[in-house]
């Protein structure tokens, strides 16, 4: 922000540091729609697909789409590419964090439920029980109505 | 501002591990095109997973264009630009509240709500809360956002319209209150992903 506010006190009135102005605007535009779109379409695709390898990849290509979705609006609406290094790496490297966080917790999640699958067999029974399907949501995948009560699994 | 906007980044995405944990740590899920299937006017009826959804970030991506074209007029010192761009981004804001209240009144209608998820998994098991308790805070917090940023874009207007940046010789505030607003956009593509897509 600091450079931005000195460059453009110095010769306000014309746009110093924005890439194309309008033209990369509708550009940038254009490219996040596009991105939403087919974001959209994968989303209608995986519909009703079982949890399979397919289905995990759609979902790896839809994080990746995302991720570039962030670098238009970060790079090019919020203008961070055309500030000066500095600047953009003191914003990145610590957002770098985010990297081992991510890692970290999710593989820390996974492990958490293989162990309590493995070694609680009344969680594992319990987590098998099926729901019975609440009046006003007709879910067709609950058809057995064995248990009276809702318990909570965890 | 972009440290601030950095240190809500952590938080946001502090909320959205949490989420992810929770959901690698669980047997079962919620289908979320099960869940968010319907759209004003036929909200008993509807079986239309995404459309309503996929509305609202269009809305907001669009009211973010609006916010860039308004920061741009103020580089250019284009003062009636400014305005018009920046009531036509307080009305995309406010249209995105207005999706987002009808959703949470919907889903409520529905008996989802903090604590209660009437929502089975995807293969039929009894679900925990958890679904509805992480759905319910971070698109709560991120409405809060967006709120906010409405907030601070009608303050811009409104000193836009006293001709207080013309008599400073420069929209720098414009700019400030634009990364904001980017920044809460950039938040509903990763809550919109992790919620509504996967």
């Amino acid at each position: 922000m600091e450079h931005t506010t000195h460059h453009s006190e110095a010769h306000h009135g014309h746009d110093t540091h924005a890439g194309g102005g309008t033209k990369e605007i509708i550009k940038v535009t254009v490219i996040l729609t596009v991105l939403t779109i087919v974001e959209l379409i994968l989303g209608f695709w995986m519909i009703g697909m079982p949890e399979n390898m397919k289905r995990h990849m759609i979902k790896a290509t839809i994080i990746v789409l995302m991720m570039a979705k962030a670098f238009y609006i970060v790079g090019y609406f919020m203008h961070l590419k055309h500030e000066i290094k500095n600047l953009i790496m003191t914003i990145t490297v610590p957002l770098l964090l985010f990297v081992w966080f991510i890692i970290a917790f999710l593989a820390d999640g996974n492990s958490y439920k293989n162990l309590r699958n493995t070694y609680d067999r009344h969680h594992l029974e319990a987590s098998k029980e099926k729901a019975k399907p609440a009046e006003h949501h007709n879910s067709h995948e609950a058809e057995e109505h064995g248990k009276e009560e809702k318990k909570p699994v965890e | 501002m972009w440290y601030f906007l950095m240190s809500d980044a952590f938080t946001f995405g502090a909320f959205l591990i949490a989420y992810g944990t929770t959901r690698f740590a669980t047997n079962g899920w919620p289908d979320p095109n099960q869940v968010f299937k319907s759209y004003p006017l036929a909200a008993e009826t509807a079986n239309a997973p995404l459309v309503f959804v996929s509305i609202m970030t269009f809305i907001l991506i669009i009211s973010s264009v609006t916010m860039v074209l308004a920061v741009q007029a103020g580089h250019a010192m284009k003062k009636r630009s400014v305005v018009i761009n920046l009531i036509l981004t307080i009305i995309g804001g406010l249209a995105f509240l207005g999706c987002q209240a009808w959703e949470w009144t919907h889903l409520h209608h529905e008996g989802a709500w903090w604590g209660s998820n009437p929502f089975p998994n995807a293969d039929g098991t009894n679900a925990t809360t958890n679904f509805t308790n992480f759905f319910f805070t971070i698109t709560g917090f991120h409405g809060f956002h967006v709120f906010s940023g409405v907030i601070i874009n009608i303050v811009m207007l409104i000193m836009t319209l006293c001709n207080v940046f013309e008599k400073r010789g420069h929209y720098l505030m414009i700019e400030k209150a634009g990364l904001y607003w980017h920044f809460v956009d950039l938040v509903w593509v990763f809550v919109f992903t992790c919620f509504y897509l996967i």
